[in-house]
């Protein structure tokens, strides 16, 4: 994308102040990293970290039959869902492939918040706009310029996010949210997070936006609060093993292959997809995402191919120096002969093949 | 940002000190800046030859993976085994203990690299800082 055509999000001139290092990402100006990715990586898992996540894509679905719209679209079951609880789902294709995941957050009986990946934002609002027409009493709304996003992640998020609101944080449940005021503005405060451990994601006007994450550096500074950037989100998602779309699961990906068949509720009634995954529950699937470490020496990178017995059988989805473990890992789609635990491949990084070996998902699991 | 005025520099952010027919090679203050985080570094076995601006090894940054060249044809004689449990050392010393390999050289003054001040006024039109 032209430079020229890139947005800003109304966090960037902190971003500017604060000596970031900005690259263009998913049609965004957005910091990648601040001090560095491994100190905001340690400070969000053993203090608490601030991200701008104000790229991402919101969407409100409004109307009587908001909640027959995000089931039809969704593959996890919207019905289960109470005012101010949200659920990861996947928006799916015909086919059972994702279009996007996504969080679906339910504000009232009439009121779907839907949040979507920044890079996908586009994509989604014109599929669910298409997939709209053909339902009465349902209006599909893209509010992304209308909210900043700010995440507060970390064992301290609490403490630090608690002295600028009144709403009593330790009763939010994880994946629940409230609609409360931060700093004196209105906000959504939802218990999600992208990072494996604890934290708040924050909804806001985006006038609001500078003002509460200046205030947010300053409650935090106690705890040792850094703001981080995309490099550190990359490293600690994929620690706890959530996916990244576009890398771990995407428009030729099912659920039940990137192991989130837990978000798949064939139950429930029709929805897009749901003959595929039926088909494919039956038939069984024949490649599974798995999580390697690598044995020999080399970090394994999205797209390196993994070979077995002498063939190409798969390829790694994402892979780093794990800063959290200390050692390389990654994760990668293996015919599911290969998928169980221990079983051995090779990866090839720059025309060697190089031993990994599968091992538990998620890496990293923070103590509760 | 002074760069050391004992070497010569290349335009993919090498520095390269020679010493007789001992060459020892290591990327810039710019360079480890743009990688970030250093967790590995790739070097070639002692021995092997190596042609002027060919792949001399690869180093990776928690985000990604970046190849080295090497500023001078020649063959290692020596590679830096301190990285392989502190690689960090390339971020914090990039033109000291962060050196990656030693090359044995044709003797003379390396010619059509960077001088210090060349570098700097070649990272000034790159744009950077």
């Amino acid at each position: 994308m032209d430079e020229a055509h890139l947005k800003r999000t109304p966090l960037f001139e902190c971003h500017v102040e604060a000596k970031a290092r900005i690259v263009p990402f998913a049609g965004f100006e957005m910091p990648v990293q601040y001090t560095g990715v491994l100190d905001e990586h340690r400070a969000v898992r053993t203090a608490v970290g601030l991200f701008d996540v104000s790229h991402m894509g919101e969407v409100d679905v409004v109307g009587r039959r908001a909640l027959d719209f995000v089931q039809y679209v969704t593959c996890n079951d919207a019905s289960k869902l109470a005012v101010g609880r949200a659920q990861y789902s996947g928006l799916m294709t015909p086919r059972g492939t994702f279009v996007d995941d996504l969080l679906v957050h339910k504000i009232s009986d009439e009121r779907y918040f839907l949040v979507v990946n920044a890079a996908n934002k586009d994509k989604d609002y014109a599929y669910l706009c298409a997939q709209a027409v053909g339902f009465d009493g349902v209006e599909v709304r893209d509010r992304s310029d209308d909210y900043a996003q700010i995440a507060v992640q970390g064992p301290k998020a609490l403490p630090t996010l608690q002295k600028l609101t009144p709403a009593a944080l330790a009763e939010i449940k994880y994946y629940r949210f409230v609609n409360g005021e931060v700093d004196g503005a209105e906000a959504i405060i939802s218990r999600t997070g992208y990072t494996g451990e604890d934290g708040f994601e924050v909804y806001v006007a985006p006038g609001d936006a500078a003002r509460i994450w200046r205030a947010l550096l300053a409650a935090g500074k106690e705890f040792g609060i850094m703001p981080a950037g995309l490099g550190a989100r990359d490293t600690l998602r994929f620690e706890a093993c959530m996916a990244l779309y576009g890398n771990d699961i995407d428009d030729s990906t099912t659920p039940f292959e990137a192991g989130l068949g837990w978000i798949v509720k064939l139950d429930k009634g029709g929805f897009l997809g749901r003959e595929a995954l039926v088909r494919q529950q039956g038939d069984g699937i024949r490649r599974k995402l798995v999580g390697f470490e690598m044995t020999g020496r080399g970090i394994a990178r999205h797209g390196y191919p993994i070979w077995a017995s002498g063939k190409e059988v798969g390829a790694v989805t994402s892979g780093t120096h794990s800063p959290t473990l200390g050692k390389p890992l990654g994760m990668g789609y293996v015919p599911v002969e290969l998928a169980g635990l221990g079983s051995v491949f090779d990866v090839e990084i720059r025309d060697q093949k190089v031993a990994a070996r599968v091992v538990e998902m998620p890496f990293y699991r923070r103590a509760r | 940002m002074a760069q050391p005025n004992d070497r010569r520099y290349t335009k993919t952010h090498e520095w390269v000190k020679t010493a007789g027919t001992e060459a020892t090679v290591g990327i810039t203050q710019y360079a480890q800046e743009q990688l970030g985080d250093v967790v590995f570094v790739e070097l070639p076995a002692a021995g092997k030859k190596v042609d002027r601006g060919g792949a001399l090894g690869n180093i990776e940054s928690v985000k990604a993976v970046s190849e080295v060249f090497a500023p001078l044809g020649g063959t290692v004689s020596a590679v830096n085994g301190e990285l392989e449990g502190h690689p960090e050392l390339v971020n914090q010393d990039p033109y000291g203990a962060g050196w990656l390999v030693k090359l044995t050289v044709a003797p003379g003054a390396p010619e059509g690299l960077m001088d210090a001040a060349a570098y700097e006024s070649f990272l000034a039109e790159e744009g950077a800082h």
